[in-house]
């Protein structure tokens, strides 16, 4: 595999052939925030929180870290003005839902981002995909999915799969930046034993 | 059904079609378009059937059900050939007067022509219409002289004669090339060039690649690629085989949306009838080039007509955007090349094949070639589908085609685009349509809706509505989009509401940012438009929203309060009796009050207080406070 030379932020980095940006960054001890991020799986490329200048050809444009290839050359920054607000606005945004997460709590205090800018919506799930993409591609079970659409969507636990295999597995519990995951298996659970 | 094994048998077999048929035999072609079959154009036909038959002239009249000529706002459209005599508003008890005059006698039923608002005078032929007179309708123009379910009718008017020719005297690259230098863009919304796009598929390095017709048309009030697709759809599917040959595919995929079911039916018709030709299949019309297209009903989802999101429902998965920063036309469908076009943009590569990129490049702009449909609406005199010249100003399309605005009201503005677009204020008519004039005028092309608002609308009011139909239409997947259009529709409601405060504009610009900035697909990069466009040009409108709370165009239902005026109300009590929760108080010739707290603003009283009064009147902001307390 042939070796990539880049620049972040002013930083000389190398990185391999099929690397993203984020993955050179994080080779390079460079830090950019991610929520939907996995080393084990698929980029997502939905928080958009790890989101970068990129610079090249003389042309500057943003894009996320998490996806985007790095490229022979390719100028990246980290932080800017621009970037920080909209990473402190998709923060602003996520806490309207989950205003107690550790995880966003840490970011929020980093970027200045006020928890209550937005009238709270307490439906917890800020759909980072993580626990339903380590099930299906990790375990392939397909315990736990997405339903319905839009600002409808949600994760929801399928009661004939998840009720055989998820207590002895629970590996997406730790995952999840919020407690909605769990909250989610407790009623499918209770729902379940109600039911019987 | 003869199979083609070559042009030359295509050549004879449209002679033997054309040769067939007379033609100076009275033909009545009736629009059977989704359009007209809702002004109820199927009991317009069956009207013709019975009487021509009972007027004993079945063997020497031909009826032909066509697909959708473009003037929606007055049909059932029925054109009577070959005088071309066009018929408006036609229903079926005018279907006797109809046969007996003109089938007959030959003569003309005045009542049913087309009338100038102006000069009063009538037009006999369609093409002394103004709605038609002044388009341009390269693409529209075949809709009303075949039945849309007929491959003869299509082979009569030259039909797959430019696939014969491409595949008989072109090589791919040569297509590419003259598609190139027509300067044809996509038709779909980003305008990006088609020959461009086309010539990255065939060189990407892969044994497979596909070719799309995006038919998944989803914006509001937009309809060009449902009557292309219904009325002429062989047109769309020579298209789809010529940039199959083009691009090196062998396999097409129409996606068309479930809602049409017209034209999923008449697609699906044509593919059969290409395959049962010859041209569609192996080894078509004796060429060696095998290509054939699946049908694929999309489910409803708007964003589905976002490419990467239309290829990742096709492949049987949820419809939602890709991530990857890698073209389409590289890595698509099932990550092999593809080519994805609209359904006009496919409808125009027969054209250019036919005629040359020259004579396709000399209509237009410089930058913006050949002709779009417009989807004309809203408060517009003449609404329907309207064929131009990139280049004509919004100002001839909406005065010189659409006739202008109806009731005496003042223009406001245009929105094009969809409903990511923008609105364009009076000040910006005289722009000449293009895919880069509508941009740096902060809308776009799009695929080509059009609605026209006059002076009742509120701004404030059409962006909230736009945003909550993408927030609704929204997969959901990115944060910027989901979350983002959620909250700025919050906010815009809540300024409709006269619950607007200091700093809302400010947030609802950074919530745009975001979206514009960050989101993953284009639903997202363009939805902040319709709220930054209107902001642009009609700020004053959010201003005396959120500082007055008061609604410039009288619209914002919390924001307004009718009053009855003393000097003129008669007290003639009709206004009193409809009140539908008793809010007036009077008695006969009294003046008549509306007490405000029980009022719930639903308008009656102004509908109904007769003209020659004209008492009620609708207020809004201090002089509301001044009518109540009077």
């Amino acid at each position: 595999m042939s070796k990539i030379l880049l620049n972040i932020d002013g930083k000389e980095v190398t990185a391999q052939e099929g690397m993203t940006v984020l993955e050179a960054a994080q080779s390079a001890g460079i830090f950019i925030p991610t929520l939907c991020h996995h080393e084990k799986l698929e980029p997502f490329g939905a928080c958009r929180i790890c989101m970068v200048e990129a610079e090249s050809h003389g042309r500057t444009k943003l894009v996320v870290s998490c996806v985007y290839p790095a490229e022979e050359g390719l100028v990246v920054r980290t932080r800017s003005e621009k970037i920080d607000r909209i990473r402190r606005t998709i923060l602003e945004l996520l806490m309207a839902h989950a205003p107690d997460s550790e995880q966003l709590k840490e970011l929020a205090a980093e970027y200045g981002a006020d928890a209550d800018r937005f009238e709270k919506e307490g439906s917890f799930c800020i759909h980072c995909g993580l626990c339903v993409r380590y099930c299906a591609e990790i375990k392939k079970k397909n315990a736990v999915g997405f339903v319905d659409r839009g600002t409808r969507k949600e994760i929801s636990f399928v009661p004939e799969i998840a009720l055989k295999e998820c207590e002895n597995c629970k590996e997406c519990f730790p995952l999840c930046p919020t407690s909605y995951l769990q909250a989610a298996w407790v009623l499918v659970k209770a729902l379940a034993s109600d039911g019987s | 059904m003869p199979r083609l094994n070559s042009p030359a048998e295509l050549e004879k077999h449209r002679q033997q079609i054309k040769s067939s048929g007379d033609p100076e035999m009275p033909c009545v072609a009736i629009c059977a378009g989704t359009g007209c079959l809702a002004s109820g154009a199927d009991r317009v036909i069956e009207a013709f059937r019975d009487e021509i038959e009972k007027q004993g002239l079945k063997a020497g009249v031909r009826i032909r059900e066509t697909g959708c000529p473009g003037f929606c706002e007055r049909g059932p459209v029925v054109v009577i050939y070959p005088e071309e005599i066009c018929y408006l508003d036609v229903k079926p008890e005018d279907v006797p007067e109809i046969v007996t005059t003109t089938l007959k006698e030959k003569g003309v039923v005045e009542r049913l022509l087309y009338e100038d608002a102006d000069t009063g005078e009538r037009a006999v032929h369609e093409s002394d219409i103004v709605f038609y007179r002044n388009q341009q309708r390269n693409l529209l123009e075949n809709n009303i002289k075949i039945d849309s379910r007929s491959i003869e009718d299509y082979f009569a008017i030259g039909g797959y004669s430019a696939l014969a020719k491409v595949l008989s005297e072109m090589k791919a690259e040569e297509v590419l090339e003259e598609v190139k230098k027509s300067g044809l863009r996509g038709r779909g919304g980003a305008g990006f060039s088609t020959g461009i796009k086309w010539e990255g598929s065939r060189n990407a390095e892969d044994d497979t690649r596909y070719v799309i017709v995006n038919a998944d048309e989803g914006d509001p009030g937009a309809f060009m690629d449902r009557a292309l697709l219904e009325g002429n759809p062989h047109s769309i599917l020579e298209g789809l085989i010529i940039g199959g040959y083009a691009v090196g595919a062998e396999e097409g995929y129409v996606y068309v949306r479930q809602e049409y079911p017209l034209a999923v039916t008449n697609i699906n018709r044509a593919i059969k009838q290409a395959r049962e030709h010859g041209l569609l299949g192996e080894n078509i019309l004796g060429s060696g080039f095998d290509f054939d297209v699946i049908v694929h009903q999309g489910a409803g989802a708007f964003v589905c007509g976002e490419s990467t999101a239309l290829m990742t429902a096709l492949e049987g998965r949820a419809g939602e955007p890709r991530p990857k920063y890698i073209r389409s036309n590289i890595r698509g469908l099932w990550n092999k090349p593809t080519v994805l076009n609209n359904v006009e943009t496919w409808a125009n590569v027969p054209l250019i094949i036919n005629r040359g990129s020259g004579w396709f490049g000399r209509i237009g702009t410089e930058k913006s070639k050949g002709t779009k449909i417009f989807s004309l609406v809203g408060k517009i005199n003449n609404t329907g589908l309207v064929e131009v010249p990139m280049g004509m100003t919004l100002r001839d399309i909406i005065y010189k085609i659409g006739g202008g605005i109806p009731g005496g009201r003042k223009f406001k503005a245009v929105q094009t685009g969809g409903p990511s677009g923008g609105c364009i204020p009076e000040k910006l008519l005289d722009l000449e349509v293009g895919f880069d004039e509508l941009s740096q005028a902060g809308s776009m092309m799009g695929s080509g809706g059009m609605i026209v608002m006059d002076e009742d609308t509120c701004m404030v009011d059409v962006a909230r509505y736009f945003i909550e139909f993408l927030t609704d239409e929204s997969c959901g997947k990115c944060v910027p989009c989901r979350e983002g259009l959620r909250q700025m529709h919050r906010i815009l409601t809540n300024i409709t509401k006269g619950k607007g405060k200091e700093g809302d504009i400010e947030t609802l610009e950074e919530l745009a940012e975001t979206a514009v900035e960050a989101s993953l697909c284009a639903l997202g990069k363009s939805a902040p438009n319709p709220f930054l466009s209107t902001l642009k040009y009609f700020r004053d409108e959010y201003e005396a929203h959120i500082s007055e709370k008061r609604c410039p165009a009288l619209y914002c239902r919390d924001l307004i309060s009718y009053y009855i005026d003393p000097e003129k109300c008669s007290g003639c009590m009709l206004c009193l009796k409809k009140c539908p929760v008793d809010a007036i108080e009077g008695k006969k010739k009294q003046v008549h009050v509306i007490v405000q707290e029980k009022c719930t603003n639903c308008g009656t009283c102004l509908d109904v207080c007769p003209s020659k009064f004209d008492a009620v009147r609708k207020l809004s902001g201090e002089s509301r406070g001044a009518g109540q307390n009077e």
